[in-house]
This record gives C-alpha cells, structure tokens and sequence, in this order.
C-alpha cells in the first residue's frame, strides 16, 4: 500500500462522512438554519470529491455559487420571513409516509448501487477524448482550458441560452416578490375592465 | 495490499445521497427544507456526472455539471420567490396546506 494511495483513501471516507453527515442533518435537523448549515457541510464535502477527481474548476464553483450564493439565499429566506423557530417533527398527518419513504429510500439506493456495482466492468464502452489532467504537459490550469474549448466550442449554444434562463428567472423573481401598491392595483383593475 | 479508488465507489456514494435526499423530500412537510433536499439531489447526480467523466475520459461530464449549477441557480431563485411570496400571504405553512394553487 503505497501512501498515496491510503491518502486517496483518507480524503474519500473523510468526504463522505461529510456528504452523509450533512445529507442526513438536513433531514433530522429541526430548525430550518441548523438545516441549511448541514446542507454547507455537504456541498463542501461534494467539493473536496471534485477535488479528488481532478474537477478542480467545478470544485470551485462548487464553493463560491452553492455555499456562497444558493445557501446564503436560503439563509436570507429563513431569516426574511422569520420562520427559524423549530418545527415539531413527531407530528405525523399521514401515518404510514414515514414507512413507506423510508422503504423508497432504502429500495432505490439499493437499486442504483446494484446496477453500478453489477456494470462496473461494463462502464468503458465508448472512451472519450481523455481528460487532459492526467497529461504529462498538462499544467496546472489544464482542467480549466479544456473545460473552456468545450464549452465555447460544443456549448456555446446552450452556454448563450443559460444567461436568457438566468434573465427570466431574476425578472420572474422581482415579479413574483413584488408587493403592489394599491394604486397599481387599482389601476390594472381599471384596465382589465375597460 | 489495496486497490486505489475506483469510480464505482462515487457512484454508490451518490447514490446513498440521492436516496437520503428523496427519502427527506417525501417526510418533511417544511418547503424551505424540501428545496434543500432538491439540492441534496442535484449534487449526488453531478457527482455522477464528475466520476463518470473521469472514467470514460471524457469533459462533456464536467460541462454538463457547469449546467446544472446554472440551472439550479435558476430554480433556486425562482423557488425561493414563489415561497416568499406563500408565505408572507399565509405565515407558517406547510406544504400539506398548499393543495390548491389559489393564492
């Protein structure tokens, strides 16, 4: 067992015990804050896997758009609207949900890892163009440029449909949050009459 | 003697993410907490999505992780507007009280 191999290994159960961790305190966790916190922990944990599998630029964005922009949004929801009290999870509306989620639950990763255990051996059917990290001339921001040809390349078009996507959801966002003045109102009712 | 780490095991740690996130989506009754959940599964299918592109060699993995990050974004915003909206009307809400899209 060479070193680097047992810290692979170290990296990876470290990561996953934080994925896990923060995956089931999200579930558990009363308090709607103390859930978005274990929600942190685990894209971190995400973050570090990027970062054990060569992702270095998605690792990143990982870190800055989810921890720093998607989690802080959410933060600034719960603590908006003041719902951060706790919430009692013993109360129970429809009594055999939990049963029966939890039997999906187990039953679907039960499914899901059977098939990639049973098809490990069938997963390199058709190689790619081969990741330029692993190149004895890759430097350090191999990850990024090759990432940046496809993306501008293939992608491009897709790439210039996101910012339309972004646009509409930003104006849909500032229309749906919008609090109208009576006046507003009154004056669209007017037009919806005439 | 150990073997180095093999995609496989991403894709079963996916997996137990995503069957944790879904198992959460269908128990709690809070919409704050069942968007966390949605994000619990996006991030298990682009761990995925990076693990496999590491072992067919192939970037369009990543670029397809790019995507979803935008379009996660998006639905973030969009989500968050749509229960702000809820509940500053109604406070304190669950979703086993929005049955009916009537405001």
């Amino acid at each position: 067992m060479t070193d680097a191999t047992f810290l692979e290994y170290v990296v990876f159960f470290a990561a996953a015990v934080m994925i896990l961790g923060g995956a089931i305190g999200v579930v558990i966790f009363k308090s709607p804050v103390h859930a978005a916190l274990g929600l942190v922990l685990t894209l971190f944990g995400v973050a570090v896997q990027f970062v054990a599998l060569e992702a270095h630029f998605l690792a990143a964005v990982q870190v800055i758009v989810y921890a720093g922009a998607i989690v802080v949004l959410f933060l600034f929801v719960i603590m908006l609207l003041g719902v951060d009290e706790s919430i009692d999870l013993s109360i129970e509306p429809i009594p055999i949900q939990r049963p029966l989620a939890a039997v999906m639950g187990v039953g679907l990763i039960g499914l899901i890892a059977a098939a990639v255990v049973r098809s490990r051996d069938a997963l390199v059917i058709n190689p790619g163009t081969g990741l330029d990290v692993a190149g004895e001339n890759a430097g350090h921001d191999a990850n990024i440029q090759q990432l940046a040809a496809n993306l501008y390349g293939d992608h491009v078009f897709a790439f210039e449909l996101t910012s339309v996507l972004l646009i509409v959801a930003v104006v849909g966002t500032v229309l749906l949050t919008r609090k109208w003045s009576k006046a507003d109102s009154d004056a669209s009712a007017e037009r919806v009459d005439s | 003697m150990i073997a180095a780490i093999e995609p496989t095991w991403y894709l079963v740690l996916a997996s137990v993410l995503f069957g944790i996130g879904a198992f959460g989506l269908l128990v709690r009754r809070n919409p704050l907490i069942m968007f966390m959940c949605i994000e619990l599964m996006l991030n298990a299918a682009n761990l995925t999505f990076v693990a496999l592109a590491v072992q067919l060699g192939d970037i369009n993995g990543q670029t397809a992780v790019f995507f979803v990050l935008v379009v996660a974004a998006a639905e973030v915003v969009v989500g968050l507007g749509i229960i702000v909206s809820i509940l500053r009307r109604t406070p304190g809400t669950t979703a086993d009280d929005l049955a009916e899209l009537k405001g």
